[in-house]
């Protein structure tokens, strides 16, 4: 009877801070499905009949393609990395994770300036063989499958991450069994490997993807006509801010689609970690030709990634960093670490209590509004803001009003004139990540171990911190290190909604860029890129852990 | 959490402008980089504290709009008349007192109502090889349209603010369906796709691309001042045409500012635009930006002397705004990316 009581008080307290933080937090994107509500057909007329299409085909188009080409680069550098010894595997293993700290608007910029017909390279070619324009085929930077291969490049971390855990986690039973039965490794590979880390290599694509339908920078640089270039086409050329509330909301259709495929390829799949130490793959060591080939293969995704825009980078900073490093330069690294780090922290506390309340609770409508939030990553971040800055400054005017009414002060704009509001959509829009993260680790703890938890009395918050935590102890820390560099590569939202007097690297970057000073750009976005280093460095050091943790369980 | 909360708040009570004895408040969408010099020297000449937010022109009417009555900024200021029309028809903006300075500015560069004025001017000519095109074969815009350009034209993408202003101010003095009849015509002529900023049209005429690029002059002005000797190289390879001038002349715009209509601080705030209009400040943007000063008076600097002088479009600037969608909607039928 006790018990009884016990659950069913927790069972209201957690559905109750769960509904009022997920509905705080998508407020912003519910605004945007509020628009189609307001129907309006002569816009719509005009967009069906001109550019709708474009729209549509254009951003599936580069989702998908950036969809299979993050999981053919990310799961093939996961396999050779978690089943492979060669030379070089060690650096390899972090080296591999820097193109994350890389915005994909600043590796656009980069190599369109790199490749572009005006560019050094075409420039070259054209000198040294006295060619004309039109004389030579060269493919063309600006173009979609340009944009594919520029968000690939920066995405596939994504699918990494989340394959190399999953292959390095698949106990080596499973192919001892296959061997005894007669099954070749390259059936092995097929029947069973892939199969069983099908849900972490799907989930890491479907991040990647999301973040290719809200990209706005690089489309935007390169001209295509995607969704989120048309949103703001909408809504600033043609001044109709519903109908891009209703684009965005048609965008986000899209994604939803996207997590229900995702969903039912995994529906039926339940894998739980053990909580044991089970005996792990003996890492393959790599002799005559491949011992060569594996790793310059690893290393070719890093060096378009990282290394060669970042040379690049260096090359034009050196020739203007004397002007720009001063004092107010050191205040926009501060500002863009601490601001990362602060959403970081706040983004991964709310999707451990939302993912471990679904846990607790796995009934529809917490299941529901917890993947409404979700959503918000797939929103452009402008979107969202916009949708923060409406409902907060309206929340500030009624406090306002109140104050003044009541104590004859008005107190300003506490909320959305503050990092309230930026903290805000950055934990409503990157929720999703963090989720996904805390959701696969969560998974992978046995139900039996929360039963055995609490059979000692412990209540569910203590079972959180002591039995859970610990235990996927990687996926806190990824979702924590995937947010933070989210946050400090993140520009539109920051853009709208930051305070008098403070600016991040990204939006200095982004002004001196967009002001076509790519030159100028060069020394903020190489801050960005060294910054994100710092905890994918971090990361990787902790990643190894796990392993010595898991033995002490048992 | 509790924590966590309690520290953001102390960190934004600490960011977010505190009450001092003067300031002003500013919401920019012209870059950082363009405006912070001229305000800190304003700062250093008054002791008036200059608070700034950088950002898209539109972001910022979206955010004074929803801050309603209890909004910070004094002042908005836009790199482009349409937004400064759109902030007015809002009813975001009021009145900005007379002053000696603003008396002097030419009428098109301020509103009728004096809601907003013109800080400094920027035109859209035509910049051609200096190698493939002979200048008097390209007098108007309306020459664009011919079959002899086909595939020699490069403009961006009609996204860009600068392209709808121009094309609206087309219908404003052409008419609809003249205005339909250029931008097919144009489109028809692309040498490619729209791409990239107005920088890397002229690159692209530069390298032989194309032939003919519309652009601002600013962004030429700042490729020959570069201090890349790649830039400044293609750069010179370009010569501006100033079209049109046998009848309407060539396409202008401004950069602007409007007074908040709730502005918390208007008498600082109609010290800053005096500021922004002095014979200093002028100067200051066409040395630093390459920008037109709005006031006659005010010499030019060599870089821009060498473009040669022009006779502008006389399209009140206002209309630009109205026209906005409008264009928007005819780029968008002729297949304008």
């Amino acid at each position: 009877m006790k018990s009884s009581n016990w659950f069913s008080s927790w069972f209201n307290a957690w559905y109750i801070g769960i509904s009022l933080g997920c509905f705080i937090l998508a407020a912003p994107i519910g605004l945007v499905f509020v628009s189609v509500f307001f129907p309006q057909a002569q816009i719509w007329q005009h967009l069906y009949s001109t550019v709708l299409t474009d729209y549509i085909v254009n951003s599936l188009a580069l989702a998908f393609g950036v969809g299979a080409l993050v999981i053919l680069i990310g799961t093939a550098l996961a396999w050779c990395i978690a089943r492979y010894e060669f030379i070089g595997r060690r650096p390899l293993q972090w080296l591999i994770l820097l193109p994350m700290a890389m915005p994909a608007y600043i590796i656009a910029y980069t190599y369109t300036g790199l490749l572009d017909f005006a560019g050094p390279v075409q420039t070259l070619l054209r000198e040294t063989f006295e060619w004309q324009y039109g004389d030579y085929y060269f493919p063309n930077i600006r173009s979609l499958s340009g944009a594919i291969i520029m968000l690939s490049l920066v995405l596939y971390p994504y699918v990494y991450m989340l394959a190399k855990t999953a292959f390095s986690e698949q106990p080596a039973s499973l192919e001892e069994a296959s061997r005894s039965l007669g099954v070749s490794s390259s059936q092995h590979l097929f029947k069973v490997v892939l199969p069983l880390a099908r849900p972490a290599i799907l989930m890491g694509a479907a991040l990647a993807m999301m973040e290719a339908f809200a990209d706005y920078g690089t489309v935007q640089y390169f001209g295509l006509s995607t969704f989120t270039t048309g949103i703001f086409r909408t809504w600033f050329g043609l001044g109709n801010g519903i109908a891009a509330a209703q684009l965005a909301a048609m965008l986000t259709g899209f994604v939803v689609l996207l997590l229900i495929i995702e969903y039912l390829s995994r529906r039926k799949i339940r894998y739980y970690f053990q909580g044991q130490k089970a005996q792990q793959v003996k890492r393959q060591k790599l002799t005559g030709s491949k011992a060569f080939w594996v790793p310059f293969v690893c290393v070719i995704p890093v060096f378009f990634g990282f290394i060669l825009p970042v040379l690049q980078l260096f090359s034009w900073a050196s020739k203007t960093y004397a002007k720009q490093l001063n004092s107010d330069f050191g205040l926009l690294l501060w500002n863009s670490f601490y601001l990362a780090a602060l959403a970081a922290i706040t983004a991964v506390t709310l999707a451990l209590l939302f993912a471990y309340g679904k846990r607790l609770n796995p009934i529809k409508p917490i299941r529901l509004l917890v993947s409404i939030v979700s959503l918000g990553y797939a929103v452009p971040g402008t979107v969202i803001a916009i949708g923060a800055m409406i409902s907060l400054s309206w929340i500030d005017i009624k406090i306002n009003m109140f104050t003044e009414a009541w104590f004859d002060v008005s107190v300003g704009l506490v909320l959305s004139g503050s990092l309230f509001a930026l903290i805000l959509v950055y934990s409503s829009r990157f929720l999703a990540v963090a989720m996904h993260n805390i959701d696969t680790g969560l998974a992978r703890v046995k139900p039996s171990m929360d039963d055995a938890a609490r059979s000692l009395g412990h209540k569910p918050l203590q079972i959180l911190r002591t039995v859970h935590v610990p235990l996927m102890k990687t996926s806190v820390l990824s979702a924590l290190l995937l947010v933070f560099v989210d946050v400090l590569k993140e520009l539109p939202a920051t853009l709208i909604l930051r305070p008098f007097n403070f600016n991040t690297l990204a939006v200095k970057a982004f002004e001196l860029a967009s002001d076509e000073r790519l030159m100028d750009a060069a020394l903020p976005a190489l801050a960005i890129v060294s910054v994100g280093i710092l905890p994918v460095i971090l990361l990787t050091m902790l990643m190894d852990k796990p392993s010595k943790h898991s033995s002490q369980v048992n | 959490m509790k924590k966590i909360i309690s520290c953001m708040f102390a960190v934004a009570t600490m960011l977010s402008p505190l009450v001092v004895a003067e300031q002003v408040n500013l919401y920019s969408a012209r870059k950082e980089a363009l405006i912070k010099p001229l305000l800190d020297k304003f700062t250093q000449e008054t002791g008036i504290a200059v608070n700034l937010v950088t950002g898209n022109a539109d972001n910022l009417i979206t955010r004074l709009k929803s801050e309603g009555e209890y909004s910070p900024a004094d002042l908005i200021l836009t790199t482009d008349v349409g937004r400064l029309y759109r902030a007015k028809q809002q009813g975001l903006t009021q009145k900005i007192s007379m002053s000696e300075a603003i008396s002097t500015l030419p009428n098109n560069f301020r509103d009728e109502e004096g809601h907003w004025l013109g800080l400094s001017l920027r035109a859209r000519p035509l910049m051609v090889s200096v190698d493939r095109v002979d200048p008097k074969t390209l007098t108007r815009l309306d020459d664009l349209t011919g079959p002899e350009w086909k595939g020699r034209v490069c403009i961006r993408s009609s996204s860009n603010i600068y392209n709808q202003s121009m094309v609206a101010a087309l219908i404003a003095q052409l008419g609809e369906s003249a205005a339909q009849e250029w931008v097919n015509g144009l489109v028809n002529n692309f040498s490619r796709s729209p791409q990239g900023g107005d920088r890397d049209q002229i690159k692209a005429v530069a390298a032989g691309m194309c032939d003919v690029a519309i652009a601002n002059t600013y962004y030429l002005a700042g490729m020959l001042s570069s201090e890349d000797s790649t830039t400044q190289e293609q750069a010179k390879k370009i010569k501006v045409i100033w079209p049109n001038q046998a009848d309407r002349g060539v396409h202008i715009n401004i950069s602007g500012v409007a007074l908040a209509k709730n502005a918390p601080n208007k008498e600082a705030a109609s010290k800053l635009i005096d500021f922004l209009l002095s014979e200093e400040s002028q100067l200051w943007y066409a040395k630093t930006n390459h920008e037109y000063p709005v006031l006659a008076d005010i010499a030019w600097s060599e870089l821009l002397q060498s473009f040669g002088t022009f006779k502008t479009e006389q399209v009140p600037l206002g209309q630009l705004g109205e026209l906005n969608a409008a264009a928007v909607q005819m780029m968008d039928r002729a297949g304008w990316k």
